[in-house]
């Protein structure tokens, strides 16, 4: 599915916080919103999932969900967002248990989700007894278990430190070639942007209008290979020049309140 | 261990103690019975089968106003936690009355509802009803907001929102609650016993005291707290049992 944003604009009160942002998310691809922290990353992810509404513009779907597809836009939060009183697989089932499956069906839709993340040996965990790491895999296997057709995705792994967001990167990013989900990453992580994106959506500081969309054209399964090293590397500094100034502004901006 | 034995140690002394100070004359037993003989009025009641009427009737009270004034005052909760109309009304409302010691309305109740049991439940009801509103909507409105945006972007029906998520979300703020009631709805249920009741625990402390009856007198208040405690022992066990995840 593809997902078109025209003219989004949005306010919270006097606080103007998008202006006139035209995008298109195109199917089968992951686009990473790349933006410093309070431009309005979050607010534009909500306003693709439906959740909430633009002061202006409008967002459309274009395209069919897959068969099986039983949430079509589904999240990964940057808190997980797990129900501490239910396990590890009763998280998953939560995102089930509503869509009137047959007993079976349920059950296999969570046990191939925990197997695709890893969880299986931790099924009857609760949040609690579990990493930080390991808590947002129960997040991606609950993304999992629907099928989804767009997966947005909230810095999924900035509450996470350095290491973990490594493997869990790599860990997602083979989850991902393997459907090619239509996927927008927000992140104001740089590294992460360039190691998962198809294209990556600059967004100045707040209000957030679009500063420019820069495609990366090496396939993900090359990235990490020593050869790919230099041009990854140029296009980190071509990234980071674009949102340098901008993330210093933004930067005292909140510290000044 | 070693600190909870300490504590035993220092109770058992204080009992010690007490009865070593009666026994020699220190205190005058009619005005602090020993503790041995505050036991033994409390067998001769038993065997007598005075006691047992005392008691019933008591529970009876309790368990009455406790349970209407926790159904009401759980539905109230709910209505003001995740209803805005509810809490528009709700509120203002609830926090006029909340001051009230209800104890006070006990004769207007009378006047409504009679010298019987109506007007002590009710008394009750009304006394529990304040505090579990307050911990119920206050429960619902802790439930972290962001696991009912995720719980809305799987698209779970209203009434799932509720069950699955703010209802667990709320109860370890509920139980809490409910600890505040029960200790509220004993208070509440020796005070109106004593105002105007011819069985009940507290009515008989109150008799007990008019005779000059100390050793029966504290074996009432003994009865009391041993109640006190069983319900806060139950409470415990439920919210072990409901709350293992934490
Ligand atoms: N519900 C809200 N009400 C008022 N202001 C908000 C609300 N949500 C976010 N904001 C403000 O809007 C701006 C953009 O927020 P957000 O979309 O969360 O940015 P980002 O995700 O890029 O950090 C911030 O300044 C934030 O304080
Ligand atoms: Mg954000």
């Amino acid at each position: 599915m593809e997902l078109v944003c025209e003219g989004i604009s949005h306010r919270y009160g006097a606080l103007e916080v998008l202006d006139g942002i035209d995008l298109t998310v195109r199917a089968g691809e992951c686009l990473a919103l790349l933006g410093p922290s309070g431009c309005g990353k979050s607010t534009l992810l909500g306003i693709m999932g439906g959740i909430l509404k633009p002061s202006a513009g409008r967002v459309s779907v274009a395209g069919n969900p897959p068969a099986g597809s039983l949430n079509p836009i589904t999240y990964i939060f940057q808190d997980f967002a797990l129900l501490p009183w239910r396990t590890v697989e009763g998280n998953v089932a939560l995102a089930l248990e509503h869509r009137n499956l047959a007993a079976g069906e349920l059950r296999a839709r969570v046990g191939e989700a925990l197997a695709r993340t890893n969880l299986t040996e931790f099924s009857t965990a609760f949040p609690r007894q579990l990493s930080g790491g390991m808590r947002q895999r129960v997040g991606i296997a609950r993304a999992l278990a629907v099928d989804p057709a767009i997966l947005l995705m909230d810095e999924p792994l900035s509450a996470l430190d350095a290491q973990t967001r490594d493997l869990l990167m790599e860990d997602f990013l083979k989850l991902w070639l393997a459907t090619r989900t239509t996927s927008v990453y927000v992140t104001h992580n740089l590294h992460e942007a360039i190691r998962l994106a198809d294209r990556i959506c600059v967004l100045s500081r707040r209000p957030g209008r679009i500063k420019e969309i820069v495609a990366v054209d090496l396939p993900q399964a090359d990235r990490a290979m020593p050869v790919a090293a230099r041009a990854m590397a140029e296009l980190g500094e071509r990234l980071w020049d674009a949102i340098r100034a901008e993330a210093q502004v933004a930067e005292r901006e909140i510290a000044d309140g | 261990m070693p600190v909870r034995g300490a504590a035993l140690v220092a109770f058992v002394g204080l009992v010690a103690f007490w009865e070593f100070a009666v026994a020699r004359g220190y205190v005058s037993p009619i005005f602090l019975p020993a503790p041995s003989s505050v036991l033994l009025a409390l067998g001769e009641l038993w065997n007598a089968g005075t006691l047992w009427r005392h008691v019933s009737e008591s529970l009876v009270r309790l368990a009455g106003g406790w349970t209407v004034g926790t159904g009401c005052g759980l539905a109230a909760g709910f209505a003001i936690g995740v209803w805005s109309l509810g809490r528009a009304v709700g509120v203002p409302f609830v926090s006029a009355l909340f001051p009230i010691p209800k104890i006070s309305l006990l004769p207007l109740l009378i006047l409504w509802l009679g010298i019987g049991e109506a007007s002590k439940i009710a008394t009750i009801a009304l006394g529990v009803f304040f505090p579990t509103a307050i911990a119920t909507y206050a429960a619902i409105d802790a439930v972290p907001r962001n696991l009912i945006r995720m719980a809305q972007s799987f698209d779970l029906p209203a009434a799932d929102v509720l069950r699955k998520v703010v209802l667990p979300g709320a109860l370890p703020g509920i139980l809490a609650g409910f600890r505040i009631s029960t200790s509220i709805a004993l208070i509440l249920l020796v005070s109106a016993e004593m105002i105007g009741a011819q069985y009940g625990i507290g009515a008989f402390i109150l008799q007990a005291g008019n005779l000059m009856l100390t050793d029966q007198l504290l074996a009432g208040v003994l009865l009391i707290s041993i109640l006190g405690l069983a319900l806060g022992t139950a409470l415990t066990r439920i919210e072990r049992r409901l709350l293992r995840w934490r």
